[in-house]
């Protein structure tokens, strides 16, 4: 069962966190700086995971990515595997950071094997470095709603980005649209209707 | 964009706030906004309202329109925080305030934004939102989606247990829950995960059994993974939803397996024996799934299963194998990897081909990979150790990886490779390492050489003289702070190996000696243990004049109370023992012939002492000029040093009517040395009387009274002749000696259980409030070790030893004495002007700076690449020396764990539930065998009482239970012991033998009664007898 996940950036400050089992607010954020000041620690190139024991109590393991300014941190239990978490931040962190845009190009690296895919993922992080967290900070509900798809409860429903991607496009949409769930047709009208506003300019220029 | 809907007119007036500046943006919005809209021309009556309201000037707080209007949405928040024109924390609270006004508003809008905002500020800088709770749930029901998704996320976000208002939301939820949009029921289904209470989860339970088989699998694997909290906190929900749950079990759609898989491994961690009947089920999907996830999943629910059934080993092992060989996804090899080497240890082939596996990690360019590797070893250890050896290479060179964590681990693996043969070579290699590594990996390095060579009673540490020197050089490094640990394996191998003392108190003296060490922290608990040791041992000491010395030094008050305490004692049993030994010999000269037993001890002692008293004296006699003339006794004390010469004169008249040069000799500069220490102890404690402590205090006024009383009449001595002597002073002495050399014996940890509570003495069950009472009272933990105890004779063969390493070490010991008072002047009362005394000395162990890491790994394995080899003990020049165990204190009382309740009623309902459905399709067919046993479990089905079900299971346990695997590899252990102990010779006195037979007997009671704490667990397992699904 996953326990938490964390997004912070570099200099300690938390841009997301959800945890899956009650806590106090004063418990999060001491939780959210004893994580903090472990990773920031940590060389780069070295190993993704930290002893969580000592914050988490016991039987908690704690695998963390760090992606350009940012940290992805997720905290779970024995009834996970190490290797798989780090896939599916590999994963989230995709649909957070690129959109939906890529929805397409996705469903086909899906056919494609993991390996190709990992790759995929280290070039893009590349080209986005500088807009990761901006992205992150701006899209704070929209990034609840994406782990929402893939964890609930601590469990984690979906792996595959594609079927994320299309969960979110839909609830954006039932979003501004309350008969959206029903009147499918409008799907193809409002393919410029993003979920977040892109920039003043943009609506501007409308 | 939101533009199209209707309210959203607001999003004007956010844009153009991003060119005002942030103090009066408001004031400057109005405007703008009015002109956005006089522009825009839109003519909805709302906007023609809000347009006449602001034109009348008359922007009215309360209207709904102007708040939503000017409200600032979360992005603006956002970027408001980002702007930073006043600090952080002023801002927050700023916006809090505004969030405060906004959300009491009535406008649905205006509402979520605030709370969208407050959840915001909440979950990212941590600001309290449990006051907003109601308004949460009026946002929950607005109609709108948008909304409602805020309210939702809010809610799961802040609400809890306690919550109030969580009664307010059930029906709220249930018709979410039952709507027909389906993103509407997943937001419910996702608050539900949440905060689902006991309450909530029964009330809600028929929407979720309606959820379990809808046709919209978007929505059933949410409601899958909702139902594991609907378990957890509504036990009774089993028999509702447990049927549907398995069915979805047989689903061909990837997503739901996922979701029900994950459901079953949770379920499983908890209580893996109710799942054993679904074993069928997971075989299928072990074999058919390609989803990686889901396989990764099925194998740690077979991980728990496996071990309960011998079975299902044999059936999966093909499976996971196949796996292991042809997936390309690390991670599931990884779990492959690992169910082989925890569950499925058995099976050679899988064992081997996961080595292989494992030996690809540990070498890879991935730290993760190489961690994992180390970390799947590790776990092999138990059963293969030979798996580890073969990867020795790896993890030695893992040993200077940057990676801490893979450090660690191979340190780990490291000594859990080590044995007898070749403990002394890998601590050696270690202990280098460890002085070139950082702080914290030193620390771990030493504390996990402490914890190998101290396990089961330092099994593995055959020489206990290198090990001894092994503590005092950890204690020298300089970044070194497992002073408790060593302090206690240094009292406790005095205790209880006799053999090791006098190196023991070799290394105490080097410890004590050395006053660099006093100025570190860290180190004070290993020298109260030295200080300890240097007393209690002292009869083996090759000098305990220099001891004497060691304790005295004025650097000492450096020392916290409880130590310096601890340092006066020994100091005090150093000094009944120079005595003692003085007064013998003086007696022996008189009366040489009769050679009684203590007559042995004090020429050995003169022997010892020959040589190097001989400088003392000179030394001392130089510093002793100087005491006298700054202590008050002035004169009394010159007329002393004026008895010593006379003394001189007179034994050595004495000396040559008996024609024993040597001997007397010596004994001339004893008598001058002894006196000379009378008088540095007086002038050292002196102002110890004065001191807050009253440990330190008492201990030092005693001391002083002693050394009083004892100097009148070594002076008397000194004057009149020796025969006269056998006074109340060697009385004295001779009785404190004798209560000092009482041996102190290891304490077993149960001993006090042994003691019989006295009648009439009322023991409160809990001690609890005790603790309050000593909380804020420092337990003189190390003072209670000194307080003397029970006898100790100087062994035959401790004083041989003793003879045959006086005459080596007595020079060492006088150099190095010199040296160190070179080193040291202010100690010893400087001869010449003194220098400026600095605080500052230097380190204690200075690191080598220049010696490479990788050659130190290649060095190592070298190294292992010999010892690893299985050789044989070669004929061993020492035997090992004998080490002192009780027969059951040394491991604490294993406490019965009985399994929480709750988890009982869930184990006991699924139960029920498998039981029922082992009739329906899904399952094989059933044992006849087990339907008595069904009925008496549908006897019981009403009430999932734990009592009653223990109650028949106590009967239960009666029948000889082969099964249990506690109870067998406890016996296991049981014998293995007790050979063991007897291979090694260990002293157990007969009341020890007797003590332990009736221990034995009363284990087995406890064994018993432990067997049938945990019967219930193994009856569970055997009523619902597991079908041969296998078969």
């Amino acid at each position: 069962m996953i326990k938490a996940v964390l997004v912070m950036n570099t200099q300690g400050k938390p841009r997301l966190s959800k945890f899956y089992e009650f806590q106090p607010v004063e418990k999060q954020q001491e939780a959210i700086r004893n994580v903090f000041s472990v990773l920031c620690s940590r060389p780069e190139h070295v190993s993704n995971f930290v002893d969580a024991e000592s914050f988490f109590g016991p039987d908690s393991r704690l695998v963390y990515k760090h992606f350009a300014t940012l940290y992805f941190v997720f905290i779970f239990d024995s009834s996970e595997n190490e290797l798989a978490i780090l896939d599916l931040i590999q994963v989230m962190t995709l649909i957070g950071v690129i959109g939906y845009q890529l929805v397409s190009v996705l469903s086909v690296l899906e056919a494609v094997n993991f390996w190709l895919k990992t790759v995929f993922v280290e070039t893009l992080d590349k080209c986005f470095r500088n807009v990761c967290e901006l992205d992150i900070v701006f899209n704070y509900s929209k990034m609840h709603t994406i782990l929402d798809e893939i964890i609930l409860g601590g469990q984690v429903l979906e792996t595959s980005s594609t079927e994320v991607m299309k969960a979110i496009d839909e609830i954006s949409k039932c979003a501004l649209f309350p008969i959206w769930f029903l009147t499918c047709r409008l799907e193809a009208s409002s393919n410029a209707i993003n979920l977040v506003p892109k920039s003043v300019s943009g609506w501007r220029s409308r | 964009m939101d533009e199209e809907s209707p309210t959203k007119v607001g999003l004007n007036t956010e844009k153009a706030q991003e060119w005002s500046p942030l103090v009066s943006w408001r004031s400057f919005v109005r405007g703008s906004a009015k002109l956005v809209l006089n522009l825009s021309g839109i003519e909805s009556v709302r906007e023609a309202e809000a347009e006449a309201e602001a034109e009348a000037g008359v922007a009215m707080a309360g209207s709904s329109i102007m708040e939503n209007l000017f409200q600032r949405t979360l992005e603006d928040l956002i970027k408001g925080m980002r702007l930073q024109l006043i600090g952080e924390s002023t801002f927050i609270s700023k916006a809090t305030e505004e969030i405060r006004r906004e959300i009491k508003s009535t406008d649905h809008h205006t509402k979520s934004t605030a709370l969208q905002k407050l959840a915001y500020l909440s979950a990212v800088h941590g600001v309290d939102m449990s006051w907003a709770c109601f308004h949460v749930v009026e946002v929950m029901s607005s109609p709108r989606f948008a909304h409602k998704r805020i309210g939702y996320h809010a809610a799961s976000q802040s609400f809890h247990q306690d919550t109030p208002v969580l009664l307010l939301i059930t029906n709220q939820l249930r018709k979410d829950l039952s709507s027909a949009n389906h993103f509407e029921v997943s937001l419910a289904l996702e608050c539900l995960s949440r905060i689902a209470t006991p309450d909530l989860a029964r009330d809600l339970t028929p929407e979720l059994f309606n959820l379990l088989s809808t046709a919209r699998v978007f929505v059933r694997k949410k409601a899958i993974a909702v139902v594991l909290r609907l378990f957890d906190n509504y036990p009774d929900a089993v028999r509702v939803c447990f049927k549907r749950l398995v069915e979805n079990l047989e689903s061909s759609d990837p997503q739901l397996v996922i979701a029900v898989i994950g459901v079953f491994c949770e379920l499983a961690a908890k209580d893996p024996r109710s799942y054993l009947p679904l074993a069928p089920e997971f075989y299928r999907i072990l074999v058919d799934s390609k989803n990686n996830w889901v396989l990764i999943k099925v194998l740690k629910v077979f991980a728990k299963l496996a071990p309960l059934e011998p079975r299902l080993g044999k059936r999966i092992v093909e499976p996971v194998c196949d796996n292991m060989r042809r997936s390309g996804a690390k991670s599931l090899v990884f779990e492959c990897v690992r169910t082989v080497l925890t569950c499925l240890s058995g099976y050679e082939s899988a064992v081997k081909l996961a080595v292989e596996k494992v030996k690809e990690l540990v070498v890879d360019q991935d730290p993760n990979l190489r961690y994992l590797g180390l970390h799947a070893l590790s776990v092999a250890v138990p059963e293969h150790l030979w798996a580890v050896l073969e990867n020795k290479e790896a993890v030695i060179k893992s040993l200077s990886d940057e990676d801490s964590n893979i450090k660690i681990e191979s340190l780990r693996l490291l000594m859990a490779m080590v044995s007898e043969s070749h403990v002394v070579d890998i601590s050696r290699v270690l202990l280098n390492y460890a002085l070139k590594s950082d702080p914290e990996f030193c620390n771990e390095i030493l504390g996990s050489i402490l914890t190998t060579c101290g396990r089961n009673v330092y099994e593995i540490v055959d020489d206990f003289d290198w090990y001894v020197s092994l503590l005092g050089e950890m204690a020298t490094i300089p970044n070194c702070q497992k002073g408790e640990e060593i302090e206690t394996q240094l009292v406790d191998i005095g205790m209880r190996v006799r053999d090791a003392r006098m190196q023991l108190v070799q290394v105490g003296r080097d410890l004590l000696i050395d006053p660099a060490l006093l100025g570190n922290v860290h180190l004070h608990r290993i020298l109260c243990a030295a200080a300890w040791v240097a007393g209690e041992y002292v009869e083996v000491a090759a000098n305990p004049f220099e001891l004497m010395d060691a304790l005295l030094q004025p650097r000492t008050n450096l020392l916290p109370p409880s130590i310096r305490a601890v340092y006066i004692n020994a100091a005090f049993k150093i000094l009944i023992f120079c005595l003692d030994c003085y007064l013998l010999q003086n007696e022996g000269s008189t009366s040489l012939d009769s050679g009684n037993l203590a007559g042995g001890q004090s020429e050995l002692f003169c022997v010892k002492d020959d040589t190097e008293a001989a400088e003392l004296a000179t030394r001392e006699g130089s510093n002793y000029e100087q005491d006298v003339g700054f202590n008050p006794k002035n004169t009394a004390e010159s007329s002393e040093d004026h008895s010593a010469e006379n003394d001189i004169d007179r034994v050595a008249s004495h000396d040559q009517t008996l024609a024993h040069p040597t001997l007397l000799a010596k004994k001339k500069f004893m008598h001058e040395s002894i006196v000379n220490l009378l008088n540095r102890i007086e002038l050292i404690f002196g102002p110890l009387i004065a001191n807050q402590n009253v440990d330190v205090l008492e201990r030092a006024q005693n001391m002083l009274s002693l050394v009083q009383l004892i100097k009148e009449e070594i002076i008397d001595n000194s004057f009149q002749n020796v025969d006269k002597k056998d006074t109340r002073v060697s009385a004295i002495i001779k009785l404190m000696r004798d209560a000092f050399t009482m041996e102190l014996g290891p304490v077993s940890t149960s001993a006090q259980g042994r003691v019989a509570v006295p009648d009439g003495l009322v023991l409160k069950e809990n001690l609890g409030d005790l603790q309050a009472i000593c909380g804020d009272v420092e337990l003189p933990s190390s003072s209670s070790l000194s307080t003397g105890g029970p006898h100790l004779a100087t062994t035959s063969d401790a004083s041989s030893n003793l003879l045959k390493n006086e005459e080596s070490g007595t020079l060492n010991e006088s150099t190095s004495l010199i040296e160190h008072r070179k080193r040291h002047g202010l100690y010893y009362l400087p001869s010449e002007k003194s220098e400026i005394v600095t605080d500052e000395y230097p380190p204690a162990n200075d690191p080598k700076s220049n010696s490479n890491i990788n050659d130190e790994a290649s060095e190592l394995v070298k190294l292992t690449e010999q010892s690893f080899l299985p050789k044989k003990r070669t004929n061993q020049t020492k035997p090992r020396p004998v080490v002192v165990k009780l027969d059951d204190g040394d491991v604490a009382p294993i406490s019965v764990k009985r399994p929480e309740s709750r988890d009982d009623s869930l184990s006991g309902a699924i139960k029920d539930v498998l039981l029922g459905s082992e009739t329906g399709p899904s399952m094989s067919q059933s044992n006849p065998s087990d339907k008595s046993s069904r009925k008496q479990k549908e006897k019981k089905k009403p009430n999932t009482n734990v009592q009653s079900e223990m109650k028949e299971n106590v009967v239960d346990a009666e029948k000889p239970d082969s099964e249990n695997p506690n109870s067998s590899s406890k016996n296991h252990g049981h014998t293995r012991d007790r050979r063991h102990r007897g291979k090694e010779k260990i002293v157990e006195g007969e009341e020890h033998d007797q003590r332990g037979k009736k221990k034995s007997g009363h284990r087995h009671g406890r064994r018993k009664t432990h067997q049938r704490a945990k019967s219930p667990l193994n009856v569970v397992s055997q009523t619902p007898v597991i079908p041969d699904f296998l078969l």
